[in-house]
């Protein structure tokens, strides 16, 4: 691809992009949010048209103005936000819009045992017959990569493949890339986890605000080079976890339960603590704080806040007890994508911001404003539709609708997926400053590094039991990663 | 979304977003060039009167489109309370007029709160359980009169249809009373926040600590309230109980909702935009009706429209 050029309503948002992807390799396209990775894929994909620029596939210039010339043309795409057909089953999936058989009727079994062949060499462990909607996340994501594989692509764009995947699929999925490379594929790989591009990548190309920066040999560039190029500026640390007074106990549960998705969880959290909570996906980790925040009923369970035993069946009774959750997926969960950042910052204050039934819209305009300015949210304006925002902007607006509820616990699931390097490192921040003032967070995450980066101690579940308990100082991968197996 | 795309005001974004204006006012010049007449304060008045009921049905679908609901049930709880308060209003009872107002706004809102309770707490579809509610409203409606007319209302009671205050019909005055109402109640009241934030997306509300349960009751209340208004003013102009009154006003009222931009999907809508489309309905009905267009015609046209308006939105959409 070259000197492609892309705007959107008079806005440009690419400008003289050159990318080079050579056969049997994987080239890694990094920037931050924004940056127009995504846009560039998409026109390789036939989604945009570019402006301006020619794309060469083996030495011939192409065209692709529809996805449907792209796939022809042997680009597969496997996308950030995944699209299955939740009520159709995995095979069903995998061959929609190909689907063999005879005339106009399917042949089932066809499907069902190719599917089954590909999973198998695939080593994904799904079956063919599984309704999508049943999966977990992680595995619809192995289905959809699945799918780009049989597709018989030469060129795979993988854009964020392991944001919902644990590490063993990681590896399974680098097994999975290291055999398309020897036969020959160019991958596009694009992800903000810095381990992984250097364990990967052969090359490397960056982006920043729409702009070409420049390629490396991936083992001709460190980390810090990268970062640097990146974000134009050096990050002097990606956690900067600062050192706060850790003090009395702020929250126990005891014995929490909930059957089929974990048992006898116990653990206290204290003031000034931030409280990592690590395992593979379908540990039970969301579910246990579904169950503390009173989303799911529990079979058993107590909750001890600050020395008193406090009943939460509800959000509301959370609320409450000043307890805030930060859902594992913003537009799922945790926005209301139709409304406004301003609205959908005030959404769970609208008690305190109305006086009997009437909302007081200067008191609403000023916190929104206060909250902008101190989480830094980019948008045209407080009106602004929250569907419109980068994703890390829309996870400030997430974090900025608890935080004028001062909270004193701060639930925070995957509070970093998928937003960009500089946008991350401002919530790590938020973080410290918010535990700094005497508050508690309890974090999921699957990103091990940024468990180990953030959190004082961190419990390790598996199988949706505890495994244990580490504290700062025993904290390696290892150690994590055996104890999230353990139950298994 | 790679870029935080800034909201131009285009050519394309004002038509989206007041191409209904736009429409009515073309519907509007059409009929005053084809009849000298329409453009009338007389005609204006009188097709606002005829417009008033399905305005208070498509008000009350609004609330509960907003949610990502849908009430087909609202022409028969026009029927079922039009029937009770008829019953209450007969000279021969001798009860004064509010009582049977009363009546048949009560009836409205019971039959509005079986709806939401079925709906919300037991979890039935809100087609099939409003649908339902259909059959069922009607069914009691002919039983309550045995399907005869119940004729001999007391005048207070007629006037309630019938009447003016000095220039105005007081079906009109209600209409304008209930849209301040509504209007307040969505876009300066806590509820109203609620309201949009449960049809947007039910799971972050229910995170954020809306009870999302009652939010989505109480829209059908307030859409079986409303019709039960709409019974009232109904059995009041036509003087008499009729068991199939509101037969199909359930089509209007979804029509007048959709028209005016509220997507059926919940979340995305606007109050004024529901005005201009239950005006756009009665300015069809009342224009063609000068016209001596066919009803059959009518009803083709009616339906040409409905369906043209949400395809201009869908193809907006797509376009964003």
């Amino acid at each position: 691809m070259q000197g492609i050029e892309k705007s959107f309503n008079s806005v440009q948002v690419l400008q003289g992009i050159n990318f080079c992807l050579e056969q049997g390799s994987v080239h890694a396209l990094m920037g931050e949010n924004g940056a127009g990775k995504s846009t560039l894929m998409k026109i390789l994909a036939g989604i945009y048209k570019k402006d301006k620029g020619t794309i060469k596939i083996k030495e011939s210039n192409v065209d692709i103005n529809t996805p449907k010339q792209s796939q022809e043309l042997g680009v597969a795409m496997i996308h950030q936000e995944l699209s299955p057909i939740p009520e159709m089953t995995v095979a069903e999936n995998i061959y929609l819009g190909r689907e063999p058989g005879k005339g106009l009727f399917l042949d089932y079994k066809e499907m069902y045992q190719q599917t089954e062949e590909l999973l198998k060499s695939l080593k994904i462990q799904v079956s063919p017959r599984a309704v999508m909607r049943n999966l977990k996340v992680a595995d619809q994501q192995l289905v959809e990569i699945a799918k780009a594989i049989s597709l018989n692509a030469e060129i795979i764009v993988m854009d964020e493949p392991t944001s919902a995947i644990t590490d063993k699929e990681v590896s399974n999925l680098f097994e999975i890339i290291e055999d398309l490379k020897k036969h020959g594929k160019g991958i596009i790989y694009i992800s903000h986890k810095m381990d992984e591009i250097f364990q990967i990548a052969d090359d490397i190309t960056v982006l920043r605000d729409g702009v070409y920066v420049n390629t490396w040999k991936a083992k001709d560039i460190n980390q810090n080079t990268l970062i640097k190029s990146m974000v134009g500026r050096e990050l002097t640390e990606i956690y900067p976890k600062e050192i706060v007074p850790i003090t009395e106990d702020m929250l126990e549960l005891q014995n929490f339960t909930k059957k089929g998705k974990f048992e006898g969880i116990n653990f206290k959290v204290k003031k000034g603590e931030i409280y990592g909570i690590a395992g593979l996906v379908g540990a039970g980790r969301t579910e246990l704080m579904h169950g503390l925040f009173g989303l799911d009923k529990l079979d058993t369970g107590k909750v001890i806040l600050e020395g008193k035993e406090v009943e939460i069946k509800s959000p509301k009774d959370a609320i409450a007890n000043r307890i805030a959750y930060v859902t594992e997926d913003r537009k799922l969960e945790g926005l209301v994508l139709e409304m406004s950042v301003g609205q959908n910052i005030t959404l769970p204050s609208m008690k305190k911001l109305s006086k009997g039934l009437f909302v007081q819209e200067k008191e609403e305009r000023t916190i929104i404003k206060e909250q902008r300015e101190a989480l830094r949210i980019k948008c045209s304006s407080e009106r602004q539709l929250v569907k419109l925002l980068s994703g890390g902007n829309q996870q400030k607006v997430v974090l900025a609708k608890w935080l004028i509820k001062s909270p004193k616990i701060l639930i925070l699931d995957e509070p970093t997926r998928g937003i960009d390097v500089g946008a991350k490192a401002e919530i790590y921040k938020l973080m410290c400053e918010f535990v700094g003032k005497g508050n508690s967070i309890i974090m999921i995450s699957s990103e091990m590094p940024e468990v180990m980066g953030m959190a004082d101690r961190i419990l390790v579940l598996s199988n949706g039991k505890a495994s244990g308990e580490l504290s700062r100082e025993e904290f390696t991968q290892e150690h994590i990663m055996k104890m999230s197996v353990e139950h298994i | 979304m790679e870029k935080d795309k800034e909201q131009k005001i285009g050519v394309k974004t004002f038509i989206a977003k007041y191409g209904v204006i736009v429409g009515l006012v073309i519907i509007m010049v059409f009929f005053t060039v084809m009849k000298a007449k329409f453009l009338t304060v007389e005609n204006m008045l009188n097709m606002l009167r005829q417009t008033s009921i399905n305005g208070l049905l498509a008000i009350g679908m609004t609330f509960v489109v907003l949610t990502g609901g849908i009430d087909l049930s609202v022409g028969s709880i026009v029927g079922a309370s039009g029937m009770f308060a008829a019953l209450v209003a007969r000279t021969e009872v001798g009860m004064p007029w509010y009582l049977a107002l009363l009546v048949g706004l009560l009836v409205g809102l019971l039959l509005g709160a079986v709806n939401g309770v079925i709906i919300s707490y037991l979890r039935v579809p809100a087609f099939i359980a409003t649908l339902g509610m259909l059959s069922i409203a009607r069914g009691i409606t002919f039983m309550a009169s045995d399907a005869k007319p119940v004729p001999g209302l007391s005048k207070g009671f007629l006037s309630i249809g019938g009447g003016s205050v000095g220039f105005f019909p007081i079906p009109i005055l209600i209409l304008i009373f209930v849209l301040i109402i509504c209007y307040i109640t969505l876009y300066k009241t806590r509820y109203g926040r609620y309201v949009f934030a449960t049809g947007g997306n039910p799971t972050s509300a229910r995170v954020s600590g809306i009870n999302v349960k009652l939010i989505t009751c109480s829209v059908y209340m307030i859409s079986g309230l409303l019709s039960g208004l709409a019974g009232v003013i109904l059995t009041s102009r036509v003087t008499s109980g009729l068991a199939q009154s509101g037969n199909g006003y359930e089509v209007d009222a979804i029509a007048a909702a959709v028209i005016g931009g509220n997507s059926l999907s919940g979340g995305r809508g606007r109050l004024w935009g529901t005005i201009i489309g239950f005006l756009i309905m009665g300015v069809m009905n009342n224009g063609l009706d000068m016209m001596a267009v066919s009803s059959y015609w009518q009803l083709v046209i009616k339906g040409i429209i409905i369906i043209g308006a949400v395809m201009l939105d869908s193809l907006n959409e797509i376009k964003e």
